[in-house]
């Protein structure tokens, strides 16, 4: 019951990308494709889903003076491990990731989660927030990277499906605008996925009452 | 000469840490309702940026190379910077309480700045000599400023425009943020 609920917030509700507007810099930099945008999302997750795990078992250890530096700290370690193991293993998601996986350390939506959860509540509600606020994170960059790779380059699914892992081609060669994979198009393709992210919540919420209203 | 110029070009302009890199998504979006805060808080991420840019570089000579411990960049630098946005923030209460009580929460928050460990990152990464450092530090500053500066006066105006519902708020402030840079793309062309 408790997962049901805490997976709405995070997809909807509480949606750290599209509600909070907590992790932008990456949402922004990497969503090129869907190889990056699941990578991303699922380093994201298991750094929250491990902080916070350990923030909360320290939770009445860290004195609340320099509860900030601590928290960083403890992310910061995760940060690496996590580079450590994607340098090993994942090569390639490592490389075009770059320099914004050690960057995960200032992504707010972390330090964010532990300041407003992870502190005040118990070990096993804060990994099911982790979890929940991760997904949350992972399927918004996920829509906006789908997106501005069909859009930006014609293909869908880069880095991972199709010939060579280039992707599989929908929209032929000359008509992709390439603009729509520069950072222009990270800012426009995230206002209307936001926008549109408003007015559906406005439609529920509408279809809600009337239902309200007929009983 | 021709380096120094060329890396303040690309700092300032054509590689701005917002609008092109992405860093510092965060406090671009938050400190740019008013024009004033914005300009307080791109001089103060300007000033930690060249701070931490040299703290980081002595750090990274003489603590993590001589004992091979490359691979606790992130956690040093995190550490160094935090400290830093601290000293900061006790030195501005003292001596400017004006600008302080400006900045308010803004201030701490300079710690989860992307763009101050990214241009920290970059300069390791590049293996800038200490001055080339602290010139990129101080460069992708003022980037950061500019950036910051003008995009609070352009939405003091999109704020008061009229707009389809669901645009309202976040969703035209990004759209007018790409419109912005479509602008400084213009600037890619630029080599020295």
């Amino acid at each position: 019951m408790n997962f049901k609920k805490h997976l709405y917030e995070g997809l909807f509700t509480k949606n750290p990308v599209t509600v909070q507007l907590l992790g932008m810099c990456s949402t922004l930099a990497i969503s090129t494709s869907l190889f990056n945008g699941l990578g991303m999302g699922l380093a994201v997750t298991i750094i929250t889903i491990c902080s916070n795990v350990l923030i909360s078992a320290l939770r009445n250890v860290i004195p609340n003076q320099i509860r900030i530096a601590a928290y960083i700290t403890i992310i910061a370690g995760f940060v690496t491990v996590v580079d450590l193991l994607l340098q090993a293993y994942l090569p390639a998601l490592s490389s075009s990731l770059g320099i914004f996986i050690p960057l995960i350390v200032v992504n707010c939506m972390v330090l964010g989660r532990a300041e407003a959860f992870a502190s005040k509540h118990d070990v096993l509600s804060s990994a099911l927030d982790g979890l929940c606020q991760g997904i949350g994170y992972t399927a918004a960059l996920v829509v906006v990277c789908i997106i501005r790779e069909l859009l930006g380059y014609g293909t869908f699914g880069g880095g991972l499906l199709g010939p060579g892992g280039a992707g599989i081609r929908i929209i032929p060669q000359p008509y992709p605008a390439m603009q729509i994979a520069l950072p222009v198009g990270g800012f426009l393709i995230l206002g209307f996925v936001l926008a549109g992210n408003q007015w559906l919540m406005k439609r529920l919420n509408l279809k809600t009452r009337k239902k309200g209203a007929k009983k | 000469m021709q380096a120094i110029l060329g890396i303040l070009l690309a700092a300032i302009l054509s590689q701005n840490f917002i609008l092109v890199k992405f860093c510092g998504i965060c406090p671009f979006m938050g400190v740019s309702r008013k024009m004033d805060a914005a300009l307080g808080m791109g001089m103060a991420v300007t000033f930690v940026m060249a701070l931490a840019s040299a703290a980081c570089y002595w750090v990274n000579a003489l603590l993590l190379v001589p004992m091979q411990l490359q691979y606790m960049q992130t956690v040093a630098f995190v550490l160094v910077i935090a400290s830093i946005v601290q000293v900061v923030e006790m030195f501005l209460k003292k001596s400017v309480p004006a600008l302080y009580q400006a900045l308010g929460v803004f201030l701490p928050l300079i710690t989860t700045n992307c763009a101050v460990l990214g241009v920290v990152l970059e300069n390791v990464q590049k293996e800038y000599s200490f001055l080339f450092s602290v010139l990129n530090g101080a460069a992708g500053g003022l980037g950061f400023t500019l950036a910051i500066v003008v995009f609070a006066s352009l939405r003091e105006r999109v704020n008061e425009s009229d707009c389809p519902e669901c645009f309202r708020g976040y969703p035209l402030t990004l759209i007018a943020a790409g419109l912005l840079a479509l602008a400084f793309m213009g600037f890619s062309g630029l080599r020295v």
